[in-house]
């Protein structure tokens, strides 16, 4: 389709789903984003625990009705314990060896969760309803947008926000990024280094967490929803550059609504454009396009 | 010493090619290796895994107990493997089996790419192959082969059948949204024609790759067409989420939902309330008759869930198979083609089928409706059947086939 013969109303729609997109690159991303640049650690397993995310909420509703809104603020806390859970047993063990180990690491993880969600659910998954309080679809003019959906820029979007504010403008934040730069000296004025490393895992771990919770009930819930994702997330990171946590937020948004725009105009290609522009940012900015070049 | 390790060859070689050279001239019921191995390569984890998959490979593990194990004396052996919906993969574990394992039959379940890919190895390796899972007609036009075999649906029965019934319901112009490969496109296709043929016009379609993450910006497509009908002509998992996006955007209060191949899978897993009044096309039913429900039952006990279309296949293909074998008295693949194309099937999957000379497995297609959540009375009572469609008419006929080995 030619992009001049595209109504106007049309393409406001597909920004608006672009942006929706977007707010879910944006959170995953952040959580890449944070532990990488704390820990440089990079977590393939992140899509494993998106999934879990959006299964603690339908496992909750299913077994203890427990509505999406306690699923919000538990299954975090759930998946973020075991986060914690993860970094004392494998991780932790891995920080002075090459990053390559923590990959396979939290690769292999992620393939053993995917698998034993598989072998109890199967892959056609498991419809979770939308919250009633979030019925419905308001009529915008140019499109119906389910207000569910308006609900997930919301959340994100602050969750976002409120993440960036810690790292970058509070004294917690300030102490975590002095830590990754020089651990010695952070311990030295008396800061348990490996404590404050082992919860910013399970942080990342409880974001991932969340944005499964407000994933499920867009799509349906399967095992492979996390793989479906965490390439695209990937890139993203990468074009945002590695650690930036204002970078992978603003590239999430970005790609989302380029995203949308392919959709409409060529959509064969929907699935590879993000690579495409993760090709070009590597050539002309190997560090990403908010990546500080060391 | 390179002279005597020739010498050495030789002898072996003469002594492993004379007893073989006694068999072909006394056996009479004969079977290659010591035993007949069936392979089966599926999607075993992947967004078909659950209409087909472990399901499927049990499925043909009850047809070999029901067999009795056996066939002309030997024993009869599975080996699965997942193609992971990768055609080279298909295609090479295929190749690999055929020439290192022995393996005397090819089963292929979901994925027409991956279909295509092992029925061209089959054909080249000369070994009986049934698809089950592909619904690609190219199995049975271009890309057919003498040892090919396309067992319980395809896109052309599919078509005509939803096709024409939605058409006829008043569903007079149609916006497809299509999974962007051979199965999807060849479904798109025989639908267009068909709506077409019909008196329907087609004003649009868009293409979503495999495994799309979203849908709602194909939906916002769809809305905006102002079509009567939106045919999804993809499937498993892909059908799940468009058929949920489809609700969320209020699409369903619009346009009729035509789902063009959906598995009883997909239906538990939406659930009724998000499905009913869906018009879909079948090739089996688990509720149809009481031989039916009777085996289906079987399979429960076993998988906690009811058997697919594609499941209830794999075992009749399987029992059609060693029923060969049997009738031939051999399994040379030349001889059990020829009795396979003689054969009546009658089992629990189909009553009086038969394999045409191009591959096509003939037999009758049923139109369903999802019911309403209040008219489904027990678990896994999901359809009306509202006709039962004689083979003959549902399938593409033999005059339009365009398989290069049919004399016509």
């Amino acid at each position: 389709m030619n992009p001049f013969d595209i109504p106007i109303q049309a393409l406001l729609g597909q920004l608006l789903i672009g942006l929706v997109n977007g707010s879910f690159y944006a959170m995953l991303s952040l959580g890449l984003a944070v532990i990488f640049g704390l820990l440089g650690i990079v977590n393939f397993a992140h899509g494993a625990l998106y999934m879990m995310g959006a299964f603690g909420a339908w496992i909750l509703m299913d077994r203890f009705g427990l509505n999406y809104w306690y699923a919000l603020l538990l299954v975090p806390l759930m998946i973020g314990a075991l986060g914690v859970v993860i970094e004392r047993i494998f991780l932790k063990r891995l920080y002075k060896l090459d990053p390559l180990y923590g990959l396979l690491l939290t690769f292999g993880l992620a393939l053993i969760a995917e698998g034993i969600f598989r072998d109890q659910y199967g892959v056609s998954g498991q419809s979770y309803n939308v919250p009633d309080a979030l019925q419905g679809a308001t009529d915008l003019g140019f499109m119906v947008l389910p207000n569910y959906r308006a609900w997930v820029v919301l959340a994100s979007l602050s969750t976002c926000l409120g993440t960036w504010f810690v790292i970058e403008r509070t004294r917690l934040g300030a102490t975590l990024r002095a830590a990754t730069e020089n651990p010695q000296m952070v311990q030295a004025f008396g800061i348990n280094v490996p404590v404050m490393v082992m919860l910013t895992y399970g942080a990342g771990a409880a974001l991932a967490a969340l944005a499964g919770v407000l994933a499920a009930p867009v799509i349906q819930v399967t095992p492979l929803m996390g793989s479906n994702i965490i390439i695209v997330v990937f890139a993203v990171v990468v074009i945002g550059g590695m650690g930036s946590i204002l970078g992978s937020v603003l590239t999430g948004l970005a790609l989302g609504l380029i995203e949308g725009l392919t959709r409409v105009i060529y959509p064969e290609a929907s699935n590879i454009v993000v690579f495409v522009i993760m090709a070009i940012v590597l050539v002309l900015r190997p560090a990403g396009l908010f990546g500080k070049e060391h | 010493m390179k002279l005597k390790a020739l010498s050495v060859h030789i002898r072996v070689a003469l002594t492993a090619a004379l007893p073989l050279a006694f068999c072909i001239g006394t056996a009479q019921a004969q079977v290659s290796g010591t035993s007949v191995k069936i392979g089966f390569i599926t999607d075993m984890s992947g967004l078909y895994a659950d209409l087909d998959g472990p399901g499927g490979a049990e499925a043909i593990r009850m047809a070999i107990a029901d067999f009795g194990g056996t066939v002309l004396g030997k024993k009869i052996e599975l080996i699965s493997a997942d193609h992971q919906n990768k055609p080279d993969v298909a295609a090479s574990v295929a190749r690999e089996w055929i020439d290192q394992q022995g393996v005397d039959m090819v089963i292929g379940g979901t994925n027409s790419g991956a279909g295509i890919a092992m029925a061209k190895v089959a054909g080249e390796k000369k070994r009986p192959y049934f698809n089950i899972g592909a619904g690609s007609t190219r199995l049975t036009n271009e890309d057919c082969t003498p040892y090919t075999v396309h067992y319980a649906y395809d896109t052309a029965a599919l078509a005509n059948v939803t096709g024409s019934a939605v058409v006829k319901g008043g569903g007079k112009s149609w916006y497809f949204l299509t999974a962007d490969y051979a199965f999807g496109q060849s479904l798109e296709q025989d639908t267009a024609a068909v709506v077409k043929a019909s008196g329907g016009t087609v004003v649009g379609t868009v293409k979503h790759p495999l495994s799309a993450s979203d849908f709602s910006s194909f939906m916002l497509q769809a809305q905006a067409s102002k079509a009567q009908v939106l045919g999804l002509a993809n499937a498993g998992g892909d059908l799940i989420n468009s058929v949920k996006a489809a609700r969320e955007f209020g699409v369903t209060k619009t346009m009729k939902l035509a789902g063009l191949l959906v598995f009883i899978t997909d239906v538990h897993s939406l659930g009724l309330q998000a499905t009913q009044g869906m018009q879909l096309t079948d090739g089996w039913y688990w509720d149809s008759s009481p031989e039916t429900r009777a085996w289906s039952k079987r399979f429960f006990e076993k998988m906690k869930k009811m058997p697919s279309m594609a499941q209830a296949a794999d075992y009749s293909v399987t029992l059609t198979y060693l029923n060969a074998v049997k009738a031939a008295g051999t399994d040379d693949a030349d001889k059990v083609m020829t009795q396979l194309k003689k054969a009546k099937i009658n089992d629990v999957f189909a009553k009086n089928g038969y394999i045409r000379q191009d591959g096509r497995m003939i037999h009758e297609m049923y139109l369903l409706e999802v019911k309403k959540p209040e008219e489904s009375k027990y678990p896994w009572d999901y359809y009306k059947v509202v006709a039962k469609v004689p083979g003959e008419q549902a399938f593409q006929s033999l005059e339009k086939s365009t398989c290069p080995f049919i004399k016509k």
